[in-house]
């Protein structure tokens, strides 16, 4: 029923959502714990940064990372210089636009978690001899575990559900940059409609199952 | 006492609308009520000594060694403060059971316990709710859990802000006792955040009156609480505190007698035992005065006093009158007109006669 492109459209898809999500919880956490605790006054500016990929249309992220990634771009001269190449399309690439992509996803779930767990159970833990780093994997990561959960899961589910960002940074490489998204694309041109149908189902599907476990999961005890 | 057994602390923190400016000694043993009404720095004096107010400018010395030196840009921040800390609210983890919040500090603490676990579990009668999650306890039950878990540390210094400030009356009397317990059993100098008069008084061996982020008075509870120059904020509820032994039982008329330096009251029976040590307080306003020992009134406690000194209390009408009875100082809030009438002066001879006691246990 699925084709050995289908296939690899979806193990491309599944593999970029992962390893993006995983670089998100690293990067995203200590963002999310400066924005949520800082009073500084770049906070504003911080937060409105993060925000932007949820307002701005995905080819306009597209199109910027393209410049900047590419031979001409800063970036792409960085990274040239580095020996690495240029990232657009590759995978490398694709996971780079994917994380800025769905940064916010990732970002604003922890930071919220952060801000309902306040400072207290932070100055409890010092008082009771934890030092900050301690306290923070023994105590706040505990603590927002849901948030974690939360930000994994929406990390994950929009880093599958794009397409336009895909389109500008990845092109359309089979094994490399054709995701599922794409995939349902170049079979509806084709006017392969039988196979999109079962790529686009299988999304729809996927797609309402990870929010019917996140609401299933705000439902619940946050600790059990 | 030597210098070195003290705790100095100076500390300058300011927010905007607020300053808060101490410089004090407090005791290295015994309970330190830090007083004051809301607002007046009590929390923020706790915080400092603990650490948790990184913005404050000042120095610390604890029994000799140097917690904070701004001048000399020496901060030791919390954790390896050898502290306890009993916040307002629960404080529990909420995602520890009441084994494993225990556990938490007391796991992180290398040096030798004087104080176990197992001790401070059997102060506090928590045993039994060893493998309860917080959200499964009472208020009362959450702040001992609370208390024990600060001891298990072994603290040097015990610090509590109003532990029993979010409780009703009956979990307030629930812990009291194990408050006091505390106070007999362990040699750790307690610093008591307190906004109740009753409070202090039954638990603080010293006190600081603190107001608007500044030290008004320190010192022992009753020389304290004797003396009249305080502010009004404080006269308005004057009184003091007498430390006495249950002596005997009236069972006829169902009294008991209350022994002091000094004299003796009498009061309504007392569950405890002869031979037990009592305190209560008499406020000022409860104390009238009288030339002679008088007869034929129903008010059966009567002092004789000696009038120390005479200040301006809370109204224009009144004055405070600062007595010594043998030993014991009294404060009497009286109305000017009869210090005239009395022709109350220092060094007369009066008689105290008391209204009310408040025993305090």
């Amino acid at each position: 029923m699925l084709s050995a492109v289908d296939l690899a459209a979806i193990w491309l898809t599944l593999k970029l959502a992962t390893v993006t999500t995983a670089i998100l919880l690293i990067v995203g956490t200590p963002i999310a714990w400066w924005l949520a605790g800082t009073r500084s006054r770049f906070k504003v500016l911080i937060g409105a940064l993060v925000a932007l990929p949820l307002v701005l249309p995905p080819s306009v992220i597209g199109f910027y990372l393209l410049i900047t990634l590419g031979p001409h771009g800063p970036v792409g001269q960085l990274t040239q210089w580095l020996g690495w190449g240029i990232l657009p399309f590759t995978f490398a690439g694709l996971v780079v636009a994917s994380a800025l992509y769905s940064l916010p996803f990732v970002v604003q779930p922890l930071q919220q978690a952060f801000e309902a767990i306040g400072p207290r159970p932070l100055e409890v833990a010092a008082t009771l001899r934890a030092s900050p780093w301690d306290s923070f994997f023994t105590v706040v990561v505990p603590l927002a575990k849901p948030g974690f959960i939360t930000a994994a899961i929406l990390g994950f589910a929009h880093t599958v559900g794009e397409f336009g960002v895909v389109l500008m940074i990845g092109g359309n490489i089979p094994e490399k940059t054709r995701v599922v998204s794409v995939q349902i694309y170049d079979h509806v041109e084709a006017l392969e409609y039988a196979e999109a149908h079962t790529l686009a189902g299988g999304m729809l599907l996927f797609s309402f199952l990870v929010l019917l476990a996140l609401y299933s999961r705000k439902g619940r005890n946050a600790w059990t | 006492m030597t210098a070195d057994e003290a705790i100095h602390a100076r500390f300058c923190v300011s927010w905007p609308g607020f300053t808060f400016d101490v410089d004090l000694d407090l005791p290295g043993h015994g309970v330190t009520a830090l007083f004051g009404h809301s607002g007046s720095g009590k929390t923020t004096l706790l915080r400092c000594l603990a650490g948790l107010e990184r913005r404050s400018i000042g120095s610390l010395r604890f029994k000799g060694e140097v917690w904070q030196d701004s001048e000399r840009g020496l901060f030791r921040p919390t954790h390896q403060r050898p502290l306890g800390y009993v916040f307002q609210e629960a404080s529990l983890f909420a995602h520890l059971s009441v084994q494993q919040n225990l556990d938490y500090g007391r796991k992180r603490v290398s040096h030798a316990h004087p104080v176990s676990l197992q001790h401070a579990v059997e102060l506090l009668g928590i045993g039994h709710l060893l493998d309860r999650m917080p959200e499964r306890l009472s208020g009362g039950e959450r702040q001992r859990v609370a208390i024990a878990r600060a001891l298990a540390t072994s603290p040097a210094l015990l610090l509590m802000d109003e532990p029993l400030a979010a409780l009703d009356l009956k979990r307030k009397n629930e812990i009291l006792p194990y408050l006091e317990r505390l106070h007999d059993e362990l040699d750790i100098p307690v610093c008591y955040v307190s906004h109740s008069p009753d409070e202090v008084a039954r638990l603080a061996d010293h006190i600081v009156l603190l107001s608007e982020g500044r030290v008004v008075a320190a010192g022992g509870l009753r020389e304290t609480l004797a003396r009249l120059d305080l502010p009004t904020a404080f006269t308005e509820d004057a009184g003091v505190v007498i430390e006495s032994v249950v002596a005997d039982h009236d069972q006829i008329y169902h009294l008991t007698r209350l022994d002091f330096a000094g004299g003796n009251v009498v009061v309504a029976r007392r569950p405890e035992p002869v031979g037990r040590r009592l305190r209560f307080r008499v406020h000022a306003r409860d104390i009238s005065l009288t030339l002679t020992r008088a007869e034929g009134t129903s008010i059966i406690n009567r002092l004789p006093a000696t009038v120390i000194e005479i200040a301006t209390a809370d109204t224009p009408a009144h004055v405070l009158v600062r007595l010594d009875a043998g030993g014991t100082p009294l404060i009497a809030r009286i109305t000017r007109r009869s210090l005239d009438h009395l022709e109350v002066a220092p060094g007369k001879l009066l008689w105290a006669q008391i209204k009310a006691v408040a025993l305090l246990a």
